[in-house]
């Protein structure tokens, strides 16, 4: 069990910053993530989007954000537990004991919910079917590329993803592409080669075309797809890879007891705690009168939510005010050197 | 206002004034129209406020950019009229408009 001050649940901006306010004020915290790396919407939605209304930034792109972020962070250490979601909070006397479903625990004073919209989960087939196969013969993402040689594969999907895991397997299985329309949005270079393929009879381009079915005993052996005018096409298939994206879930934070209306969290505007004490709630997951979803209103929540976690990591100091230009001991922190 | 009909998944009926300026999207979030997640606030970048539109409707509005078309691939069960709710600005021109809610959003 690692033992901190904070667990953050949620590595995107506004979880970043908040551990650099804790970091500030001499707290220590550690920050998970369902994602495999930090930066949450900033790097999943929009990473060469660019952002106009980060205070005193005229202009930078969700990657650019986070990578600053993050040197920002650097002096305090900071680890990160990627790829898993926190799952389970338990009150342990005055502490909380955080699980994740990787089995990592942490033993902490407070919990800050930096969330966003929730965990982002691969998008699905709306074909019911395809549950019964997921994880057997259907993936929304690869793990083991091994499986698919001189395999029939039929992936869905008109994204980078989609496009790249195409090219990648025509080399060594029998490879089905098939998308909801003429136009692909990954990119042009990618679309180019996967038209040649086609030409070349590598790949199986189906355009317009939308999975109906799916059918075959334990395993996938056929599914059936339909084209925008009605016509059904079975093919063989031994696997079938979906890439739609991903969305974003609440997952188990409902599940903890928290005062939540239409998916968010309710928190109070003084130190962003939840209805639960230690418990808090910053950015896009929270909600108060006059919330905006906006990154410099989450920087704004994670500074006072870093405050409000500092009485139960430390119940009998007293937190003075200080500004990082003065302070010695905030500069130390930061491992600024002065003569 | 002009008059915006959302029809959700379990036959509801919902008819709304909705004031120009607003999008399709947030007349829904504002009224509690269930159905529209609209997760990403109206960016553009997540595909849960998607509706289909009533085909007499699909050439009065504006065209879908390309972007808008790149997320309409990731929404839930997409069909030629479908479109995101939030890319859908409200005038005197969509007044009557009828929108309907897919089964789920994601």
């Amino acid at each position: 069990m690692i033992k901190t001050d904070v667990v953050i649940i949620g590595a995107g901006p506004t979880g970043l910053f908040c551990a650099h306010q804790l970091g500030i004020i001499g707290l220590t915290c550690e920050i998970v993530d369902n994602l495999d790396k930090a930066g949450g919407q900033c790097i999943e939605l929009y990473p060469d989007k660019p952002i106009y209304d980060i205070p005193a930034i005229p202009e930078c792109t969700g990657e650019e954000l986070t990578n600053n972020l993050l040197k920002q962070i650097k002096p305090f250490n900071i680890n990160f537990h990627l790829n898993q979601r926190v799952e389970e909070l338990k009150k342990v006397n005055h502490r909380w004991h955080v699980k994740t479903n990787d089995n990592k625990e942490f033993d902490v004073a407070s919990i800050v919910i930096a969330g966003g919209v929730g965990s982002f989960e691969p998008r699905k087939f709306s074909v019911k079917e395809c549950e019964k196969f997921e994880g057997n013969s259907l993936f929304y993402s690869v793990k083991d590329k091994k499986i698919f040689k001189n395999k029939t594969i039929s992936i869905f999907g008109g994204g980078d993803s989609a496009l790249d895991w195409a090219i990648e397997l025509s080399n060594t299985s029998k490879v089905n592409l098939i998308h909801r329309r003429d136009g692909f949005s990954g990119m042009e270079a990618s679309v180019q080669k996967v038209k040649a393929l086609s030409e070349q009879g590598k790949i199986n381009l189906y355009t317009k075309y939308q999975m109906e079915s799916v059918s075959g005993k334990n395993k996938i052996d056929a599914i059936k797809i339909k084209h925008d005018e009605g016509e059904v096409k079975e093919i063989k298939s031994d696997y079938v890879l979906g890439f739609f994206g991903l969305i974003m879930q609440l997952g188990p934070i409902l599940d903890w007891g928290l005062n939540i209306d239409k998916k968010k969290v309710e928190v109070n505007t003084e130190n962003f705690e939840t209805n639960i004490n230690g418990i808090f709630a910053i950015g896009d997951i929270c909600s108060y009168p006059g919330k905006l979803k906006l990154i410099l209103s989450g920087f704004h929540e994670g500074a006072l939510a870093a405050r409000g976690c500092f009485k139960y990591a430390k119940p009998d100091e007293k937190l003075r005010f200080e500004f990082t230009t003065t302070s010695k001991t905030a500069q130390e922190r930061l491992g600024i050197k002065n003569d | 206002m002009p008059k915006i009909t959302y029809n959700t998944h379990d036959n509801k009926t919902h008819s709304i004034d909705v004031q120009n300026g607003l999008t399709v999207m947030e007349g829904a979030i504002q009224n509690d129209i269930p159905g529209i997640d609209a997760d990403c606030g109206g960016g553009m970048s997540c595909a849960t406020c998607h509706v289909y539109v009533n085909e007499e409707w699909l050439d009065k509005l504006p065209e879908k950019e390309d972007g808008e078309e790149d997320m309409l691939d990731m929404a839930f069960e997409p069909k030629k009229n479908s479109r995101l709710s939030c890319q859908l600005i409200v005038s005197d021109t969509l007044d009557g408009l009828v929108v309907n809610i897919p089964s789920k959003q994601g």
